[in-house]
Parts: structure tokens; C-alpha cells; sequence
């Protein structure tokens, strides 16, 4: 590789090191049948319904245990498809690199963007690249748009949701945004933690299957599982939710971290987990869908839908009591993903 | 079966055995229990904002017989600081060049204008800190003065006394104690006396009791005192504190009572209180809500006076005064419930706080606005 060691201001100019930069690093990397040419635009075909999502990662650091910005970056956007119902199958990446990033980090990233893209079948096919003054810039922030096609013509929202239904979680919550407050600050106490970073196409497709008994399902990430459940009801005045605190999975090493530091595992982000909502009587085969995959396999039910909480989330806690579970409030923990 | 009906599993925590809903149904029996015998209203104040904050978290007022009330009182260092004292530190900004460092509640604490601390981040010249050890390295490295906003009750005392006389041992006199610093007793002492009080017990405070021990209670045990336990932070500590309240005013007892023997011992901790008392004696200070209490405040003694922040900028003397409407100045006394006051939830909510109460992460009014009444 002819480019230097480092990531400078040229390397964005629209210049020759520019041009170096896209045909020597990325594109190599990045290339696919759909992205057969680096050219300003790039067609594609798609059948039917299309969804489309943008997301934009500025997690810090941009590596950690379990991923990193570019893991992200693809399962991210395709997750926010996946829960949509809809099939991911390209993607877009803007980068925005600072000067003095490690060239070597950059291709590290581009790297887990092409294994990543692999795994959940989706292409990249067009990109962009800039670079902003050293101090200007976090390192390096990604931007991926996503476009899917529908599963099927059953929309899922949470206004489908009704007084009975039956609320899940497909795996295990708070390792994400735990494992990069660990890299981040040096905190001995989370360190064996890693990203649940996961690609949820998969048990998203499995759940859609039941048809009109999968009312609505959302992926757990900024605010954690409690905002996921208060926006799900946010909306919907008619009903509330009960949801039950030790139903929760929470891996060992989460809580006894979420403890010290004074947080809620609820609260915390996770990259690899979601919330579905179903009909009562499909609960049951929901959970043994989720089950079936390797990330699913501690999915449960965590709570039900209950018409005299018209849009509140009610807590029952491990002790008995019962406290309403609110949105998340004031800074968390800022550039978790 | 054993007494408590099941078997702990061995890889349970002590966090969860804590909190373990079949280990509270006995102590919810006995609690029910002794309430019908009292057979009239209860009201027990939780006098630490941490213990608000466990409460509301745990849901243990949904538990709770009716004729037991649990009232949140002055227990949160934020909200029984005066408006005046944040006023002075924004004045300090404005009119030295002086660094202020705080614990991050403050910042967000509107002064009487409605400014706050917060809108001066980002410009280097307020630092948060999340332990006063850090004062060490921002006054190594600050050509300035730094003056860190001392606020804190007998939890927190101890370690800003520590980093300051550590300070002082490196040489470093660039940093100076706004002391606002607040003691516990003397304001139970207040609450008692006032003349109409409606009181039957307290939940003492854990932490300030690992420092400070059972010995400065004792005048609870004296003619017009009240029920006093020292009481721990998980639901089961909570519960069993709350028991051995009920237990005392069924009895007719009024005693000091250690409920949380796993962390607070009957001494307390005498050396913290030894690294106190060389840098801080006691003094008058003023508390939102109450007013002034005799020798309930601590600022520097002797020749540290020289590193007392109102001295040494000439600071004006705090006074009290409310923003219209809110009514924090009740709520810290347990004689309002936050959502009576007619701002809650309208005009003042934590994302735009007006009182005090409402800012801090442990005060009542923010406690009752994140997790709810106890009736749901």
C-alpha cells in the first residue's frame, strides 16, 4: 500500500492521495457485484415495498470488545430494517476520518464492514469519504444507509399492539453499552464485558413468520430496553405495559457493573437485542423461534400489554413493588454507538 | 422448609438475596402486622436522598399499609443549598478568573436569575468532578485559583477534607473550599422542634452513619424525640428499617436503633471524623427550606481560613429566597408532597428544573417525577 501511515487533510481533498485512498483501501475491501465501478451513482433493483434507514455511528473508542465502529455501522442500519420487517440488501458508508487516524485502523474497520456486510447479505454499494482537521473529529464517524425490501405487506407498529399481548426480549441486556464504558474509561470492574453487537435479521424474519400475531417489533439500543417500552406506548394511549424486573436477562458481570456504577441495565444500550410484542397465544412458539438461533437462546417473556396503564410502563420489581418505568433521563453515556 | 419458606440458591448475590421478594413477604407480614395494631397514620421520614432514590427505585411504598406514610426530608446536599450560594459561585465566574469545580448536580441548579453553572462548561473554567481526589491534578494544573463548590454532608465530607489537606501538603494553595458543608443531627434536631410537627419516626441515614456512628442520635432518645433506625439501601434493608420504626411506636419506644450492622458500626468511623475535624469546625449555616440551624454547617478552621473561598473572594452572606411557585422549601420539610407543589411536572420537570428538588438525581421531587406515586 502506497498510502501513508496516517490519514491526512489530502486524503479528503478530491485529489490524487483521495483517489489513492478509495482505489488502493476501500474499494478493494468494500467491492461487490452491485458496486462493480466506482462511479457518483449506483443502480440497483429491488422488488416491491422498500424500506429505507440512516443511522450514524460516532462510538468511542471505535474499537472495543466484541466490534467495532464498522460491525456497527452494518449491523446497526440492517437491524433497524430487520425490526421494520424488511430484508436488508445495500448499503451506503460516509466516512468522516480526522487527520493522524492510523491508516491501519481504517482498513481494520473496512474489514469488519465487508465480514459484517457478508453476514447479513446486504452490499455496499456506494460511499463517501472526508477528512476534518486534526481536533476536529472524533477519530473516525461512519454514516451507513440502509435499504431493505418488505417481508411481506403486514406492517408492523406499535399501534397494532392490544390489552393481553404478550411483550419479549430476545437475549440478554446491557453488555454493549457497559463493554464501551469499560474500554473507554479503563474500568477494571466491566472489563470481561464485550458487545452483544449482533445481526437480528435472522430471528427478525423467524418472528414474522407468525403473521398478524407479531404486532411490533424494535431493536433495544440508545436508552436500553426502557425506551423502547415507553415509545412503544408513547403513542398508543389506549394501553399501558406491565413488564417484570427479575424476568430481565442480565448477564452476571452486567449487574454486578450496572451496581457500582449506579446505572439500570434497562437504561443501558444493547446492539444486539430487541423487543417483539405478539398475541397471546403465539407467545409461545415466539420464544421457542428466538431460541432456535444462538443469539436468541435466552429469550423470554418479560412482561404483557394491560389497558389500565393507558401509556405507562408499570415496573413490578424484584422486591414486589410497583414504580412506573420512565424514559431514561439526563446524559447517559454519550457516543455509545 | 426453612423459616423463610425456600432455599437461597448458593450463586445468588447479596444484591439479589436483598432484594428477593420471598424474603420480603415475612417482613411485609410483620409490617402489616404491627401497623393494624397502631391503627393510626405513621409518618416516618427517610431523611437521606439516597434512601429516597431506593425507595422509589424498589417500589416499597406500593407495599406499604395505608397508615404508613413514608415522607422524603432534607437528605439531598443539592437542594438544601441555597439559591444565594449558587448566585455567589456564578459571580466568581463573572467577576475573577477563578476555576470553579462541582459535582455535576450543582451545575444545573438555576440561580435566583435562572442561570446556571452549566452554561459556563465547555469554556475550561467549570470542571465536574466525580471524586475529590480529582481537585488534586486540576489545581496541579490550573495557573489560576480553583475553587471547588464544598457541598456534602458527613458522607462526603471526610474525602473533600482529605484531597484539601492533601493539597495543602503538595504545596498547592491555588485551591480554596466554598463550604456549604451541612450535618445531619442538627437538622433533625429542627424538624423536631418545630411546633407543628407531624413526625413518628426517622429513617436514619446509612452512609452518614458509617462515618459519624449511633452516638450524635441519641437526643431522638430524649422527652419529645422519636423512633430513629439506622437503615441500609437495599428493599430488605429498607423494609427491615421500616419494621423496627413501626416496632418502637407500637411499643411506645423511641430509640436509636441500628438496622444496618453489615456497614455502620455503633462508633462509626472515628478516623474519618479525626481528618474532619483537622481542617473543618462547626458553624450556623443556612439551609433552603429551613432557614438557619445552630452549628449545622462545618467551614475551615485556624490558619486554613486562608483557603475559605467567601473570605478570600469577599463573597456576599447566602439568604433564602424562593422562585415563585416552587415549593421546595415545604417538600425538604416533609410537609408537601412534590405533586402538590403547583409547578411539578408543569413547569418544572428534570429536563427544566426550577427547585432544587427537582435537578438532583436524589431529590424528592425528581425521585416522585422518574419512578411515580405509590399507588399505581
Amino acid at each position: 500500500m502506497s498510502t501513508s501511515d496516517r490519514i491526512t487533510l489530502e486524503h479528503g481533498s478530491g485529489g490524487a492521495l483521495s483517489r489513492q485512498l478509495t482505489e488502493e483501501l476501500i474499494y478493494p475491501i468494500l467491492k461487490n457485484e452491485a458496486y462493480g465501478e466506482l462511479s457518483d451513482a449506483t443502480a440497483f433493483e429491488i422488488q416491491g415495498r422498500v424500506f429505507i434507514t440512516t443511522d450514524t455511528y460516532v462510538v468511542d473508542p471505535p474499537f472495543f470488545p466484541g466490534g467495532d465502529i464498522g460491525t456497527l455501522g452494518v449491523f446497526g442500519t440492517c437491524n433497524d430494517l430487520a425490526v421494520c420487517g424488511a430484508r436488508p440488501r445495500y448499503l451506503t458508508m460516509g466516512l468522516v476520518l480526522e487527520e493522524g487516524f492510523p491508516t491501519s485502523d481504517l482498513k481494520r474497520v473496512l474489514e469488519s464492514v465487508r465480514r459484517a456486510a457478508d453476514r447479513s447479505r446486504v452490499q455496499v454499494i456506494t460511499g463517501d469519504t472526508k477528512v476534518v482537521p486534526s481536533g476536529k473529529g472524533g477519530g473516525i464517524f461512519m454514516n451507513t444507509t440502509g435499504v431493505g425490501e418488505a417481508l411481506g405487506n403486514h406492517l408492523l407498529s406499535a399501534k397494532n399492539i392490544k390489552s393481553g399481548d404478550k411483550v419479549l426480549i430476545s437475549g440478554p441486556i446491557g453488555s454493549h453499552g457497559l463493554a464501551i464504558l469499560a474500554a473507554r474509561e479503563g474500568l477494571k470492574i466491566a472489563a470481561c464485558l464485550s458487545s452483544d453487537c449482533a445481526a437480528l435479521f435472522p430471528l427478525c424474519s423467524a418472528l414474522y413468520s407468525l403473521g398478524k400475531d407479531l404486532r411490533f417489533m424494535r431493536d433495544a439500543t440508545r436508552g436500553g430496553a426502557a425506551a423502547v417500552l415507553n415509545e412503544a406506548v408513547g403513542g398508543n394511549c389506549e394501553c399501558g405495559l406491565e413488564i417484570l424486573e427479575t424476568a430481565f436477562p442480565v448477564p452476571t458481570a452486567v449487574a454486578a457493573a450496572s451496581d457500582l456504577l449506579g446505572l439500570n441495565p434497562m437504561e443501558i444500550a444493547n446492539e444486539g437485542v430487541f423487543i417483539a410484542m405478539v398475541a397471546p397465544a403465539a407467545a409461545d412458539k415466539a420464544i421457542s423461534l428466538l431460541r432456535s438461533f444462538d443469539t436468541g437462546r435466552e429469550a423470554c417473556q418479560i412482561g404483557a400489554v394491560d389497558s389500565r396503564y393507558p401509556g405507562k410502563v408499570i415496573l413490578e420489581t424484584a422486591v414486589g413493588g410497583r414504580r412506573i418505568l420512565d424514559l431514561p433521563r439526563g446524559l447517559l453515556l454519550p457516543r455509545i454507538c | 422448609m426453612s423459616g423463610f419458606g425456600h432455599r437461597l440458591q448458593a450463586s445468588m448475590s447479596l444484591k439479589q438475596i436483598l432484594q428477593d421478594r420471598r424474603l420480603a413477604e415475612p417482613l411485609l407480614r410483620e409490617i402489616e402486622k404491627t401497623a393494624a395494631e397502631i391503627s393510626r397514620t405513621v409518618r416516618i421520614m427517610e431523611v437521606c436522598g439516597t434512601h429516597t432514590v431506593a425507595i422509589r427505585r424498589s417500589g416499597i411504598h406500593s407495599l406499604l399499609p395505608e397508615n404508613v406514610l413514608l415522607i422524603s426530608g432534607p437528605g439531598c446536599p443539592v437542594c438544601v443549598t441555597p439559591t444565594s450560594y449558587i448566585d455567589n459561585a456564578l459571580q466568581l465566574l463573572e467577576t475573577t478568573d477563578t476555576t470553579v469545580a462541582s459535582f455535576g448536580d450543582m451545575l444545573k441548579v438555576p440561580g435566583s436569575d435562572g442561570r446556571n453553572l452549566a452554561g459556563y462548561m465547555g469554556g475550561g473554567r467549570v470542571r465536574i468532578v466525580y471524586s475529590p481526589a480529582e481537585l488534586l491534578p486540576i489545581a496541579e494544573s490550573s495557573s489560576g485559583s480553583v475553587v471547588f463548590l464544598a457541598i456534602g454532608f458527613e458522607t462526603t465530607i471526610p474525602t473533600v477534607a482529605a484531597a484539601f489537606l492533601q493539597a495543602r501538603r503538595a504545596g498547592l494553595s491555588n485551591l480554596y473550599l466554598y463550604t456549604a458543608f451541612k450535618t445531619v443531627p442538627p437538622a433533625l434536631r429542627a424538624l423536631l422542634s418545630s411546633p407543628d410537627r407531624q413526625l413518628d419516626g426517622f429513617l436514619l441515614p446509612g452512609h452518614v452513619s458509617v462515618i459519624i456512628g449511633e452516638q450524635p442520635y441519641r437526643f431522638l432518645e430524649e422527652p419529645g424525640g422519636v423512633a430513629g433506625v439506622i437503615a441500609g439501601f437495599e428493599p430488605l434493608d429498607l423494609l427491615q428499617g421500616i419494621l423496627a420504626v413501626l416496632r418502637q411506636i407500637a411499643r411506645g419506644e423511641q430509640r436509636v436503633e441500628n438496622a444496618y450492622t453489615r456497614a455502620v458500626r455503633a462508633q462509626g468511623n472515628p478516623k474519618a471524623r479525626e481528618i474532619m475535624s483537622q481542617v473543618l469546625e462547626p458553624a450556623d449555616a443556612l439551609w433552603r427550606g429551613f432557614g438557619k440551624i445552630q452549628a449545622s454547617g462545618l467551614v475551615l478552621k485556624g490558619d486554613y481560613q486562608e483557603a475559605d473561598a467567601a473570605l478570600h473572594f469577599c463573597l456576599p452572606p447566602l439568604y433564602n429566597l424562593e422562585p415563585p411557585g416552587c415549593a421546595c422549601a415545604q417538600v425538604l420539610q416533609g410537609r408537601l408532597p412534590p405533586t402538590e407543589c403547583p409547578l411539578f411536572g408543569s413547569s418544572c420537570t428534570p429536563e427544566a428544573p426550577i427547585g432544587p428538588c427537582m435537578v438532583s438525581s436524589e431529590g424528592t421531587c425528581a425521585a416522585s417525577f422518574r419512578y411515580g406515586g405509590a399507588v399505581l
